[in-house]
């Protein structure tokens, strides 16, 4: 190691870690309400101009969510090209979440959470055999949940366009060191994240099966999630 | 072993004019023998006995190869605040690739350096890092695309410039991918070897300008057959205003697959289960 004194320049356009901001949106008034099971996927359009509020009901569950364009199923959110032209990886009020060519597909608009996490993607049958044992292959999975949304909706994405997706209420901090840390949960019960998209969307959720760690509290719990058309 | 030999580095040999000596096609083929110019420092545990090939990679420049199971890359900055951005895919089977959050949980890392590796999102190990002068390499810091690329540095195209025209890391990766059949959708998250970006509490990135120097290398060792795809763009946070890029080389050389007692399998049990993994694909 040759270089561990070389100096640091910041990134300018920094964002602060955490920005807490309630929503103004009534729950009543919104056009779609509903619970979305634990462990279980799914996939919904949602149109430009509207808005998507996922609800973490009982706290610490991580919902994994992968943003299409639904005029061109090519563009899909990234999470490098997010975190490069915001300069730094947490997402919370005012994130624009960006696509491959890193256009705006949705702002984050409310975050009673305040940090959502960039790196750490889905879990995934074989990644579990890697991160955790190799006979752990026959438990559910985050892509299990994504391919089962995918093969029965049959629009054309496919596990190529399975790409790395926002672990909304996950905490995952970087270290000085460069190490990752999977952290405590900083949401809790009723807490919430809400977007406003740019663009019309698909919306694939899978609300995290994992079992191997604490990403969801050893615990999977569901998530509401609310659709408000543009006031 | 060829012995063909040229002035300095930057000299390099004309392709349409110079006539190197036919390889042997049983031998090990290594003409031009670019690596004889790197600095020997940075060739540090190669076995240049075995060296299959070696190049100079122009600043700014993009290839792609088919890296067979065995073979290991050395990669050497020949300047300073060097980058290069690659991306790979398995050559046997194109939906199988390197998956960057995957390979960084897997092993509690946000940089790379010698004993990780570099997982697909079928949880095989596709190359080792095996060797390495510098401690941090950025899987975070995504490519150069045009929009930025024009914003940092102004345009300058191919009508005024010819080949010095101003080139993106993007644009240079879909275009070697695009060799294979693989389109926009399919370009990931690349690794910027030679860059840093760290994080800070407040999770907001710091580029390290200059993090290498010439004389810096890092190698992969191929697990997998693998399509590997490289571009020597600058790094997308680099805050150089000039538009800069620096080249660097490359020697290509028959190492052999993981041994039981490698450093990578033992460097963490996740890396173990990952090189299994890749393992059962040859037996």
């Amino acid at each position: 190691m040759t270089n561990d004194i070389a100096p640091i320049t910041a990134v300018p356009h920094m964002p602060a870690a955490m920005r807490i901001k309630e929503s103004e949106l009534d729950p009543a008034k919104a056009v779609s309400d509903q619970r979305h099971a634990a462990g279980e996927p799914i996939l919904f359009g949602l149109s430009k101009g509207q808005t998507l509020r996922i609800v973490d009901l009982e706290g610490n569950q991580a919902a994994d969510v992968i943003f299409y364009n639904r005029d061109d199923l090519a563009e899909h959110y990234s999470a490098t090209d997010t975190i490069q032209r915001q300069g730094g990886i947490y997402l919370t009020t005012g994130s624009v979440l960006r696509s491959n060519d890193a256009r705006p597909m949705l702002t984050i608009v409310a975050d009673t959470c305040g940090r959502h996490d960039t790196l750490g993607g889905h879990c995934a049958a074989e990644s579990n055999t890697v991160r955790y044992a190799l006979q752990k292959k026959f438990m559910h999975s985050c892509r299990d949940n994504y391919l089962i949304a995918l093969q029965h909706a049959d629009i054309g994405l496919t596990k190529r366009d399975l790409v790395p997706n926002i672990n909304f209420f996950m905490n995952v901090p970087v270290t000085d060191s460069g190490d990752l840390k999977f952290d405590d949960g900083v949401s809790g019960p009723g807490k919430y994240v809400e977007m406003r998209a740019e663009m019309n969307l698909w919306v694939l959720i899978s609300n995290c099966p994992q079992l191997n760690n604490p990403c969801n509290d050893y615990n999977p719990t569901p998530t509401q999630l609310l659709v408000w058309d543009p006031t | 072993m060829s012995t063909t030999t040229f002035a300095t580095i930057t000299e390099s040999p004309d392709a349409l004019t110079t006539v190197l000596p036919d390889p042997k096609q049983t031998a090990a083929v290594d003409s031009p023998s670019f690596w004889h110019y790197f600095p020997a420092s940075s060739l540090t545990d190669v076995r240049t006995e075995h060296a299959m090939w070696s190049e100079v990679l122009p600043g700014g420049s993009h290839w792609s190869w088919r890296m067979p199971r065995g073979s290991a890359m050395r990669f050497v900055a020949l300047d300073s605040g060097a980058n290069l951005s690659l991306v790979m895919y398995s050559a046997m089977e194109k939906l199988e690739r390197y998956n960057m959050s995957d390979s960084l949980k897997a092993q509690h890392t946000a940089h790379y350096s010698k004993g990780h590796v570099l997982m697909s999102d079928m949880g095989r190990s596709m190359a080792s890092v095996t060797a390495d002068s510098l401690g941090w390499h950025d899987p975070l810091g995504a490519l150069l695309d045009n929009d930025l690329m024009a914003e940092k540095y102004g345009e300058k195209r191919y009508g005024e410039a010819r080949n010095a025209m101003h080139r993106s890391g993007k644009d240079g990766l879909l275009i070697e991918i695009g060799k294979y059949g693989l389109t926009r959708r399919d370009l990931i998250a690349p690794v910027n070897l030679f860059s840093k970006v760290s994080v800070d509490e407040q999770g907001r990135f710091a580029f390290a300008p200059d993090h290498s120097q010439a004389g810096d290398f890092v190698e992969l060792r191929f697990d997998m057959d693998v399509i590997l795809a490289v571009s020597s763009s600058p790094h997308a946070l680099d805050p150089n205003p000039l538009y800069a890029p620096k080249k660097i080389g490359l020697l290509a050389w028959r190492c052999g697959a993981a041994p039981a007692d490698d450093a990578c399998r033992t460097f963490r049990p996740e890396n173990a289960r990952a090189l299994h993994n890749t393992d059962m694909l040859y037996l």
